[in-house]
């Protein structure tokens, strides 16, 4: 049993402990927020109040593997995904910090490589890398090249609790801004251990002008989060033990790649579960979802939006999912290690 | 998804829905032997599309949940010897034994690795001289061959560092034994995979000595919905036969190269089944020609295994003889959930326990 009565974690770490489900969930309520004494709810960016002013801040480290991978790079990943942090807490991005971690050995003309598509990602993103450190570890003791960003935004006007599922409501409307687990399937296909060749591309990109766009046209946006780790799964039942309100969810509506479905089909994995880099879920007022939606579609990173589901009126912490053939089913959160080190 | 999803089509699912709903008049339980249906089962709602007098049961065609307690200790203790490496189906490492598990001697420093098939073990062996490399043989006619084919590769190749721990089983005796001490049951959904190596005929024992329905189906929601309205039409009728329902993969004989490997490699041999006891015939030993390649001989200072233990609450012995259902078992979603699996049925994604607490918590 990996935790006692009283909640503490006993015995080891194992790799089902960084995989973004339940036991992250375990791991860091039980370890961390307890003694850092943080609140619940626990989300992507802190928003601190700063002599009037609220700034988001928000931390994540890259481990990704292998480090390059059809869509991106562990760089263009540590940019996007703290972008993402920060712009789904309702925030705009502004100044990044990064620090590297480089085994003995690693190819000088790979660090240029990430460090330019590093630099590129902040051009488009409107951010700013003001500050970093370096580590190099000898050979063996880390695998090629880790990298940590932390970011800063200024929360938008009226946009402080969007993080939080304060705001969300029996009837809201869930939306999402295209197809889920390429990202995943992206960097197992890049991976030599497995023997499958595709044409599936990491959905990797900062989405915090797209997310902008519709914070301008619409102020009935209830809730943001970006679906990485864990899948559509893990935010939707993140999202239900938040709010104590039901969710309920139309497979058909969920955008999957035709390529993506048949890979989870041979490999035993469920596309909801897997990660996403470019993914963001929108909750949303209902009068307002139609206009969202046609937002989303006007970009490229929205142009496959959909609206999958909504929040019921069930006071149930519970997600259940219409599934294809038309059965009704619990969408469960996946424990445990599915697929280690995709981000 | 072609050829796969003509199978999931919602609107055919309704037709069979409605169709059961209207035939089904009396009072129905069908057990799902295989894990693979069990898991398909949960994860397309099909209980929320059936009658409440039609019920699926869970048998015991999960391999990781029936494979004995006294082997996982066996593996535990073969982790930890020097220069071994366990290349086994992921599936594996999480399966709790008396004390231990694989996953947690790996994090102990035991080198674990997942493999996706035998052959791939092998190729370690091949790659790493010096260290002897030990596949877990788990699984039933669908696997098997698998690993016959892998143990004849390192035959033919030379290859002396490859070693297979076998478990493995074979289907029709443990239904046999399931039908003799009592399930029930009035039919059998039988396990398309299995019968597409083993043949149809090998289930024909159901029908035709026990007068049970018996329908051989294949894994999507249409082929599980037809299936349970062909067992419902047996049972109305009194006419039982052996079905194949998945007839785009099985035939009466089945693949006559994999039965083939099979007899070459292994012979029948008593074997534990956890949860159902020792069932004769059922269990697959690797034949002296190969001798070399079974870890079960080749190993044999193992350590000591010390009394073998099992949780006195937990129910997966009933679950997988379809006498209870998951929520009736007391630990079921309190202390044994797919993170701390008490039970080996709620460890692997085909279990009974698993399915259930995945996809629909208490029923």
């Amino acid at each position: 049993m990996l935790f006692s009565d009283t909640g503490e974690m006993d015995e080891f770490i194992t790799l089902g402990h960084g995989s973004g489900g339940k036991l992250t969930g375990e791991l860091i309520r039980n370890i961390f927020a307890r003694r850092f004494d943080m609140n619940e709810p626990l989300t992507d960016s802190a928003v601190v109040e700063n002599e009037g002013d609220e700034t988001a801040f928000t931390t994540d480290s890259y481990v990704v593997d292998p480090p390059f991978f059809p869509g991106g790079n562990i760089g263009k990943l540590a940019v996007c995904g703290t972008v993402n942090d920060l712009a789904v807490s309702g925030a705009i991005p502004r100044y990044l910090s990064v620090s590297f971690i480089l085994e003995e050995g690693f190819p000088v003309k790979k660090l240029i490589e990430v460090v330019e598509s590093m630099a590129m990602e902040a051009k488009k993103a409107k951010v700013k890398i003001v500050t970093g450190d370096t580590k190099v570890v000898e050979k063996g003791k880390c695998d090629g090249i880790f990298i940590t960003t932390s970011g800063t935004g200024v929360i938008r006007k009226g946009c402080k609790d969007i993080g939080t599922g304060r705001l969300v409501r029996p009837g809201d409307k869930l939306i999402i801004n295209g197809a889920v687990g390429n990202h995943s399937i992206a960097v197992m296909g890049a991976r030599k251990q497995l023997s499958f060749v595709s044409d599936v591309v990491s959905d990797c990109a900062a989405l915090n002008h797209l997310i902008g766009k519709v914070l301008d046209i619409s102020n009935a946006v209830h809730f943001m989060r970006d679906v990485t780790r864990g899948g559509l799964a893990a935010i939707l039942n993140e999202l239900s033990d938040m709010t104590g309100l039901g969710i309920f969810v139309d497979e058909e509506n969920i955008p999957v790649d035709e390529s993506v479905r048949g890979l989870c089909e041979m490999l035993g994995f469920d596309p909801l579960s897997l990660a996403n880099e470019g993914k963001v879920l929108i909750v949303a007022g209902v009068e307002d979802a139609g206009q969202i939606l046609d937002c989303l579609r006007a970009d490229e990173p929205g142009k496959n939006a959909s609206v999958i589901g909504e929040i019921t009126e069930n006071r149930v912490k519970e997600v259940i999912l219409k599934t294809l053939s038309g059965g009704n089913r619990i969408l469960d959160v996946f424990s445990g290690l599915q697929l280690p080190r995709i981000c | 998804m072609k050829y796969v999803g003509e199978y999931r089509e919602a609107s055919v699912v309704k037709v069979l829905g409605e169709t059961i709903r209207k035939e089904a008049t009396g009072e129905y339980s069908f057990m799902e032997v295989c894990g693979g249906h069990t898991s398909a089962i949960h994860r397309f709602g099909i209980p929320s599309l059936l009658p409440e007098n039609v019920r699926l049961l869970s048998g015991p065609g999960c391999p990781v949940c029936v494979t004995s307690i006294s082997y996982i200790d066996r593996l535990v203790g073969l982790s930890s010897e020097q220069d071994v490496i366990i290349a086994c189906f992921g599936d594996l490492i999480r399966v709790p034994g008396s004390s231990s598990s694989l996953e947690k001697e790996k994090t102990r420093g035991a080198d674990i690795r997942i493999v996706f098939s035998a052959l791939d073990a092998v190729e370690i062996a091949r790659n790493n001289k010096s260290k002897k490399i030990i596949f877990p043989g788990i699984g039933f006619e669908t696997t098997a061959p698998g690993t016959a084919a892998a143990i004849i590769s390192a035959y033919n190749s030379g290859i002396d560092n490859f070693f297979v721990l076998s478990a493995h089983k074979i289907m029709p005796p443990a239904i046999d034994s399931l039908i003799v001490n009592g399930t029930a049951v009035n039919g059998f959904i039988c396990p398309g995979h299995v019968a597409t190596i083993t043949g149809a005929d090998s289930f024909s024992f159901i029908s035709d000595k026990y007068k049970l329905g018996c329908v051989i189906s294949g894994f999507e929601p249409a082929d599980i919905m037809l299936s349970v309205l062909m067992l419902v039409r047996q049972i109305n009728s009194g006419r039982f036969r052996t079905e194949i329902q998945y007839s785009r993969a099985v035939t009466p004989q089945g693949n006559l190269k994999a039965k083939a490997i099979l007899e070459e490699v292994f012979s029948l041999s008593d074997t534990e089944w956890r949860g159902l006891g020792l069932i004769k015939s059922s269990g697959l030993k690797i034949r002296e020609k190969y001798a070399s390649f079974d870890a079960d001989s080749v190993f044999n200072s193992a350590p000591e295994i010390t009394e073998v233990r099992e949780n006195a609450l937990c129910l997966c012995g009933e679950v997988l003889r379809g006498n209870k259902i998951p929520p009736d078992c007391r630990l079921f979603a309190k202390s044994c959930t797919p993170e701390n699996p008490v039970g080996a049925c709620m460890v692997s994604a085909e279990g009974a326990c698993n399915a259930f607490f995945r996809y629909r918590r208490n029923g």
